[in-house]
């Protein structure tokens, strides 16, 4: 057990450097000879307390935007896991689809979404499509990878014991194969969802008339950085809580953690 | 003799005789000429043996003389390189493995399933619907010492216990063949013993033509109609021994005299079997 002043301090701690940081900014925006000396303008570097302002008065503006990104980010992920998984099973049952397939996977991942994404949006138009096929192929990678890694895993005395336990191809899956790998696949999940939060400013970037990256785009032209930079606090928060409801649902859904069923003893 | 344990010292209870194992149902499980080798190295040679039905035969042997191997290759797993097994006759190793359920050193109770999911394991593999299969293995819970404990996580439970419910998860295979592997080879000193009176009782309530691979002579002794030893790699069989006085206690019965006499040869056989 954790004393409450360890835990006071875990919580704290954090909080504590955030606000450093932020105070260390601000002071570097508004004291004049700082601001001067390294050149800060506040069209090139708003003070956080602008983009705090931002936040305010613009919060109708970034709760529409943030809806549109919300939505991308939450099916694009759904589709990933959903890729992912099944993709890494199919890998699994077979060596030779595995074999075949996994330096394409690695390949894929070479691929700069940047330069591919305009030309997704001439494919699949300017609609929510081809977000979703961004951010999948951003976020299936780490899905897939981890989880066959952990299907890969399980102990091989365990499938003997299933075998002799009259366990066909399908049971062992699903009874022994895939309940090892759910932990690895939460791993997966973590990693992909925070960069699913990138994978949809990229593809509004490339064409689209709202979403949270496109009033990024926006208000940099029109010279609106604190906007902007309330647009990139929302998605860090974006993340940030995605990430934790994954961890949560962690704990919950997979508790028993990786490689519970090697070295019992 | 398994029955025996719960009987008292000195009463006199039936039992099967080495010499009567060809005799009456047939045998079970027969073992002709096996040998095994991985790559360069011979891991079995020449390994013989026919188990009767009923009947539990212990090996014993150095480690790395191939025992876990041949419960492999008796359970179908494997196949050997040289020899045969057959199980009620049959040869083949889909059909060997319809026949044997195998427990393992480590428990390997799944950690994501409470102790009855984990016991009743094989049926649902068979296709039972989850409320038939829990159904189906809680007597057992009662009768072998673990009520109360059927929705404990492995993680809540003793090592003891743990390799209680492994056993079950092995007996509610139903198959005619239990194929033990060092079963409390994980175990402490005190809890080992309380398990080996323990699983005489349980065989003695659900008989099984059982195999059991251990390097420990005094549990095999306790436990077996007949043990048999094996020499250091490659294994072959050097030597069969059989106490064959009824069982009491296990204190009891572990320092008889002629108990006492059958380990310290069976441990002559191991050294020797090592050269």
């Amino acid at each position: 057990m954790k004393s409450g002043r360890n835990r006071a301090l875990d919580f704290f701690a954090p909080l504590a450097i955030l606000v450093g940081l932020l105070a260390l900014w601000e002071l570097a925006a508004r004291w004049e000879l700082i601001a001067d000396a390294l050149s800060i303008e506040p069209f090139l570097i708003p003070a956080p307390s602008d983009v705090a302002e931002a936040l305010w008065q613009d919060r109708d503006l970034l709760a529409d935007n943030a809806w549109v990104t919300l939505q991308e980010v939450l099916a694009g992920f759904a589709l990933s896991v959903v890729a992912g998984v099944a993709f890494a099973v199919g890998l699994h049952l077979s060596e030779t689809a595995r074999r075949a397939f996994y330096p394409l996977l690695v390949a894929s991942q070479t691929v700069p979404i940047i330069v591919v994404a305009p030309i997704l949006v001439v494919w699949f138009g300017f609609g929510l499509t081809p977000k979703l096929v961004i951010i999948a192929l951003i976020c299936f990678f780490p899905i897939t990878v981890n989880t066959l890694d952990g299907l890969r895993s399980v102990d091989e005395d365990a499938v003997k014991m299933m075998r002799t336990l009259d366990a066909g191809r399908v049971a062992i899956l699903r009874r022994l194969e895939l309940p090892t790998a759910l932990p690895f696949l939460f791993s997966g999940a973590k990693i992909a969802v925070a960069v699913a939060v990138i994978g949809a400013v990229f593809g509004e970037w490339a064409g689209s008339d709202s979403g949270l990256g496109h009033l990024m785009l926006e208000s940099s032209a029109q010279l609106q950085t604190a906007r902007m930079f309330a647009a990139v606090a929302v998605l860090s928060v974006f993340a940030i809580v995605l990430f934790t409801v994954l961890s949560l649902a962690e704990r919950r859904l997979a508790w028993w953690g990786k490689n519970e069923t090697r070295g019992a003893t | 003799m398994r029955a025996a344990t719960r009987a008292p010292v000195g009463e006199p209870v039936s039992q099967k005789r080495p010499g009567e194992t060809g005799s009456g149902a047939g045998n079970e499980l027969a073992m002709r000429a096996v040998g095994h080798r991985f790559g360069e190295l011979e891991v079995l040679a020449d390994v013989s043996l026919r188990v009767a039905e009923r009947e539990v035969v212990a090996l014993v042997g150095p480690s790395g003389c191939g025992k876990s191997t041949l419960l492999e290759i008796v359970s179908g797993l494997r196949e050997p390189a040289a020899g045969s097994v057959a199980i009620e006759g049959e040869v083949d190793p889909e059909e060997r493995l319809r026949r044997c359920s195998y427990m393992p050193q480590r428990d390997l109770l799944f950690p994501w399933l409470p102790a009855i999911d984990n016991a009743s394991l094989a049926l649902r593999n068979r296709g039972a619907r989850r409320a038939a299969a829990r159904a189906g293995a809680a007597p057992l819970f009662e009768r072998f010492g673990l009520a109360g404990f059927e929705w404990s996580r492995p993680a809540e439970l003793s090592g003891g216990m743990r390799q209680r419910v492994a056993f079950l998860r092995t007996l509610l295979a139903d198959k005619p063949v239990l194929l033990l592997d060092e079963p409390f080879g994980s175990l402490d000193t005190i809890t080992r013993a309380e398990m080996q009176e323990w699983l005489a009782s349980a065989l003695g309530d659900e008989p099984r033509t059982v195999l059991l691979v251990t390097h420990d002579v005094e549990e095999a002794l306790y436990l077996a109609d007949r043990v048999v030893v094996l020499s250091a790699r490659p294994g072959r069989v050097i030597r069969e021994l059989a106490f064959e006085a009824p069982r009491g206690p296990r204190t009891h019965t572990v320092t008889d005299p002629a108990f006492a006499e059958l380990r310290e040869r069976a441990l002559v056989a191991l050294s020797e079997g090592r050269r």
